[in-house]
């Protein structure tokens, strides 16, 4: 091969690994974040969204297996890893979620109350409740933006059937916390949990509680 | 540079491979990381027990595989070869692989010529430019609208921190490393720097870094930005501890760089090249040089004592078991002061080189320009609370720091003078490296007025932390050095490579650059007066039209990159027409000689007997004299 | 042309564009500046940086204008391709005097008039423990204290001259003078209220004091002015200056909503080493 060719090969050849690792930076970090899970509607214009909080993951999860939120069905039985919800605009959400993993407490005690649910309160395993004992909160189910933030009690250290790993049926032990709360106009706002949950982190607030996908998310109201 | 000649008596592929080079030092870096990470994973404690190492958490396995990692790499191109013949009580020697090997392999290994060295920093930082560059407009892609993300929350903090990382890690020897390298023996008329080995160890460093830098996406990315405040990094999952990695790989680059070209400049001059005949971009060398010898190593501090919060649990840096973040804000702002002069001064020194020889007069105020360039270097160690004055230091601290943050723009303007004094009654000629040299004046001009705004604390209030200041570092930072650094690639590659670019195209590189430029940057400063804060991932949508234009004018700052590739590309790879010896007529030293310069650069050491800038003099002759019969 | 015909043209120049454009500057751009005069800090800062506008304006004119200048008139005419060299001037002493002298005076200048104006009210930003300059305040009318307690990623208010309630949003009195405590529970934020002109970081086991005198009722954007993780983007927050008595109402309104919280929070103190701070949640 001419000396001139075996230069154009050798150009073509980089630009090609070049647009290949920069597509492949893109396609598989960069963009590699959940996907969105519509919630379901309800009787009479209401939207259900039922969610699960784990320890850890399923351990079959190709992500990390951390602590985090799942979508789940009514009876728990289909879990999806998800973390972005789709709900409609100024409607009521009730929700749903059963809390499987055990207290870590909160760092800010003032959460322990709920606000920004219809009736300023929530339901604790069918009780009326509107703050719990901030040392045994579990997660925390907030969206700062609409003022909105529900404390998840903690499924006691001495339970006899805890659940250790996604997916969790309702048989093992949990605690089931439900609110009901207005969605604003159009738009995207996230959610997070409030309780330094990510063991091994320092202060609990690395890994999965500052992971899209683990301890946070994003609500689309559409 | 010859092209690869294929002759009957070379050894195969395989043949060449096997022996201290690049090749060999990838396998000694990936087996160094294997049993470093091994080494590591046999330490656990209770709390880094919960990931274990299938999970890939283990900080300390993390960090001793860079280290031993590192080690490995710089076995395998042959940096142990030397100390280890000395233990043996071999003689010392000078040169290694100075000319062995055919023309390209003397790239991809550990090489003494300088004029090597300096090549290899140009084509290594030159790929880490263009990743930082890369990442700036996926940053501007995410920033088009508020409400939609194109890439993950982390994810998008990470690119953010990488693009700065990458361009503050690799750019702050953007000058130095090929330039400085290059140039600055044959101006003072030596055949090498100092320490030609560590020469090439600073290079291969830093693209060691730049590999390890790489590796944080595949640990979760890092999301403090290229600061890296603690103790938010010490909530990150191990992508931080590629970060920690990075820069102190650079830090102890930077510092042996400084070092070598401190010691090259004060023990190597030639005969005849005193103090007050050194050249400008030379003085500017020495005061970078004194701040990377200075500043670097605290920043290796900071990172390690960083390190050990995250591994060994200390806690310099948790405030409530003792430790205070203040802490890593001070050490850390101790060397980024003076760090962003480092990235400043060599700017400085470019221009005022060049601008002589495309005015064809002498540096106006020599001695001024070069007491300027030395009370920057001495002031920027006296400055760096200004990027904590509103974090709650000592409230009687500020207005002394207010005043010498100001103060420092005294020996700025001095530069400046010096520019204009050189364009008085001169005669101009718009060449492609003046024109970039005319675009730092006016580029520097708005970064250093912005800096006086930070400097002044009630207005620091009201810009700390937004888009103003990222429109002041970019006007200073790239507006300064990446301007110089293209000014610098113009003037000196065809020197360098012997061939040169395609004008047209460099033309079209310059203005569509220094355009995008400023349409990029200029209405960064509103942004920030507007309210938005740096590194966010959305922004009230009031904000998006003005967002919109900088997204668009960076892709089109990015396109002009692409001009500039291709222009390299085509004139190096292909065209490949032969430079002239002295294209621009210059009368500084290293045009003197023929081109391609010798391995040996000079026949015979010089003897300088003029100042460095004998222009509009007669007889109009270079500076550099034949010595006498005898005189090597 | 001799160099003092280019010079005096040179200045012709300046002055010339210098006289058009500071008076715009600072007159028309200038006062409608952010971050506006809603609060006595906040005007504080635009008068500051009017200041430094209508100084920087002549400054890069004159930078700028010689720039120009220079590359027209002594641009090489000759294409011919002979090179040509230039009048060998080195320097010249006067000029660098001047010019040393001239600059110096401006740095000087801008250094004590930021210290007039930094150290008469503290100028909105956080002064840490200690602070040194405080607004006036009426005789018997202390200042009203906040604490601003940043955490990730939302901002918290806590009222220690109301029992210590703690509160999601802010709201303040008009025609008060307000001292800002801020801290933070775990990294590193910072408390930027932008139409207040307020901006002090809150760093863990510290406490950052700053100063704000309101003066009329207006909304204002609060948002997290330092990289504290995923969210930092989106930890912001809108905040009201109110009338003194819907002020009061409302916080007392407060204190009963979050009664049931209250009771669960720490003492009122300066800082706040929440557990857990380990590892292992």
């Amino acid at each position: 091969m001419s000396s001139y060719g075996r230069r154009i090969l050798w150009v073509t050849l980089a630009t090609a690994i070049v647009c290949v690792a920069i597509g492949l930076y893109i396609g598989l970090y960069l963009t590699n974040v959940p996907g969105s899970q519509a919630a379901t509607r309800g009787p009479a214009g209401v939207t259900n969204l039922y969610l699960g909080t784990v320890p850890a993951a399923e351990l079959t999860d190709p992500h990390p297996t951390w602590v985090s939120y799942y979508v789940v069905n009514p009876t728990s039985t289909n879990w999806k890893h998800d973390t972005t919800f789709v709900l409609p605009a100024n409607s009521l959400v009730h929700v749903t979620i059963y809390q499987f993993d055990g207290d870590s407490g909160l760092r800010n005690p003032f959460i322990s109350q709920a606000t920004g649910t219809v009736g300023g309160n929530f339901l604790l395993n069918g009780k009326p409740t509107v703050a719990i004992d901030p040392d045994s909160a579990s997660h925390v189910f907030a969206i700062p933006a609409i003022g909105l933030s529900v404390p998840l009690e903690g499924v006691p250290d001495n339970a006899k059937n805890p659940c250790s790993n996604a997916p969790c049926p309702l048989s093992m032990d949990h605690e089931t916390i439900s609110f009901t709360f207005r969605t604003p106009a159009k738009g995207l706002y996230r959610w997070q949990c409030f309780v330094p949950c990510a063991a091994g982190f320092i202060q609990g607030f690395g890994g999965p509680m500052q992971t899209v996908g683990y301890m946070d998310g994003f609500i689309k109201v559409v | 540079m010859s092209t690869i000649a294929v002759t009957a008596d070379r050894p195969p592929v395989w043949r060449r491979l096997i022996g201290f080079n690049l090749f060999m030092g990838i396998i000694g870096a990936i087996i160094g990381y294997i049993v470093g990470h091994t080494i590591g994973n046999q330490f656990t404690g209770a709390n880094i027990a919960y990931y274990g190492p299938e999970a890939g958490q283990n900080d300390i396995a993390i960090f001793l595989g860079y280290f031993v990692g590192v080690v490995g790499f710089l076995a395998g191109l042959g940096f142990l070869n030397y100390p280890f013949r000395r233990l043996l009580g071999h003689p010392p020697t000078l040169a290694e692989h100075e000319s062995e090997g055919e023309g390209i392999g003397r790239y991809f290994r550990l090489c003494t010529d300088h004029k090597v060295v300096a090549m290899q920093y140009l084509v290594g930082i030159g790929v880490f430019f263009f990743i930082g560059g890369l990442n700036a407009m996926l940053i501007r892609t995410e920033l088009l609208q508020p409400n939609t993300h194109v890439f993950g929350a982390n994810q998008y903090l990470t690119l953010v921190g990488l693009h700065g990382s990458m361009m503050m890690g690799m750019m702050t020897s953007g000058i130095l490393g090929p330039f400085a390298n290059w140039v600055v023996p044959l101006m003072i008329g030596s055949r090498r720097m100092a320490f030609p080995r560590i020469e090439s160890l600073t290079f291969w460093l830093l693209m060691a870094a730049g590999v390890v830098l790489i590796t944080t996406i595949f640990f979760g990315g890092f999301q403090t930005g290229w600061t890296g405040y603690q103790p938010l990094g010490d909530q990150n999952t191990a992508g931080y501890d590629a970060y920690i990695g990075f820069f102190a790989l650079v830090g102890v680059s930077m510092c042996l760089l400084g070092f070598n070209l401190l010691a090259t400049i004060i023990t190597m001059r030639a005969p005849g090249m005193t103090w007050s005949r050194l050249p400008i971009f030379v003085w500017s060398v020495l005061a970078t040089a004194v701040l990377m010898m200075l500043a670097a190593p605290m920043l290796i501090a900071a990172l390690l004592m960083g390190a050990m919060d995250r591994t060994i649990q200390t806690a310099f840096y948790v405030a409530g078991q003792g430790g205070s973040s203040y802490l890593f804000q001070n050490l850390f702002w101790v060397f980024g002061h003076p760090e962003v002069y480092i990235v400043a001064l060599p700017g400085f020194g470019i221009v005022l080189e060049l601008l002589p020889v495309f005015t064809r007069k002498p540096l106006w105020g020599y001695r001024l320009a070069v007491s300027g360039m030395l009370a920057v270097s001495l002031l920027s160690f006296f400055v760096w609370q200004h990027h904590l004055f509103v974090s709650g230091i000592n409230a009687d601290l500020r207005p002394f720091y207010m005043l010498s943050t100001e103060l420092i723009s005294l020996p700025t303007g001095f530069i400046f003078l010096c520019a204009m004094g050189t364009l008085w009654r001169g005669r101009i000629r718009f060449t492609v490296p003046m024109l970039f040299c005319l675009a730092w004046a006016f580029n520097f001009l708005w970064g250093g007025i912005s800096g006086v705004f930070l400097s002044d604390v009630p207005s620091d209030v009201t810009t700390h932390g937004s888009f103003f200041v990222m429109a002041h570092f970019h006007y200073t930072i790239m507006g300064g050095l990446v301007f110089t650094f293209f000014a610098a690639i113009y003037y000196w590659v065809p020197k360098m490579t012997g061939f040169k670019f395609n004008e047209g195209l460099a033309k079209v590189h310059f203005w569509t650059m220094f355009i995008a430029f400023n349409s990029t940057f200029a209405p960064l400063f509103a942004l920030g007066f507007l309210g938005m804060p740096r590194r966010v991932v959305t922004y009230p949508t009031n904000l998006q039209g003005l967002n919109d234009w900088v997204s668009v004018s960076a892709f089109v700052l990015g396109l002009s990159m692409l001009v500039f590739l291709y222009n390299v590309v085509w004139s190096l790879v292909f065209k490949r027409e032969p430079a002239e010896v002295n294209p621009w007529n210059s009368k500084s030293a290293e045009w003197q000689l023929p081109t391609p310069v010798p391995v040996y650069d000079f026949e015979r050491i010089p003897v300088f007997d003029a100042d460095p800038y004998p222009y509009g003099v007669e007889p109009t002759g270079p500076p550099v004299v034949a010595p006498a019969p005898g005189v090597a | 042309m001799t160099g003092a015909q280019h010079f005096r043209r040179i200045v012709w120049l300046w002055l010339i564009s210098s006289v058009i454009l500071t008076p715009i500057v600072v007159l028309v751009l200038a006062p409608g500046m952010p971050p506006g005069n809603g609060t006595v800090e906040a005007a504080g800062q635009v008068t500051d940086n009017t200041v430094l506008l209508g100084l920087a304006t002549p400054v890069a004119l004159g930078v700028l204008v010689y720039f120009l200048y220079a590359c027209v008139a002594f641009r090489e005419r000759d294409t011919s391709g002979v090179v040509l060299d230039g009048p060998p001037i080195r320097g010249n002493a006067t000029i660098q005097f001047w010019w040393l002298v001239v600059t110096t005076g401006l740095v000087l200048f801008l250094a004590g008039f930021g210290s007039v104006e930094l150290l008469s009210d503290g100028a909105g930003g956080g002064q840490g423990p200690n602070p040194i300059a405080a607004p006036a305040q009426a005789k018997g009318d202390p200042a009203l204290q906040v604490q601003v307690i940043a955490q990730q990623w939302q901002f918290t208010y806590r009222w220690p001259a109301y029992g210590g309630v703690e509160t999601q949003h802010l709201e303040l009195p008009a025609n008060s003078v307000i001292e800002f405590h801020v801290t933070s529970l775990d990294v590193i934020h910072s408390f930027w209220a932008y139409q207040l002109g307020v901006k002090a970081d809150a760093n863990p086991g510290e406490d950052n004091i700053a100063y704000v005198t309101t003066k009329y009722p207006l909304t204002f954007n609060i948002r997290c002015a330092e990289l504290c993780g995923v969210w930092h983007g989106y930890m912001y927050d809108t905040g009201h200056v109110v009338p003194k008595s819907q002020f009061a109402s409302w916080i007392t309104a407060q204190r009963v909503k979050y009664a049931p919280a209250t009771k669960s929070l720490p003492p009122y103190s300066k800082t706040y080493f929440p557990d857990p701070q380990r590892r292992g949640g």
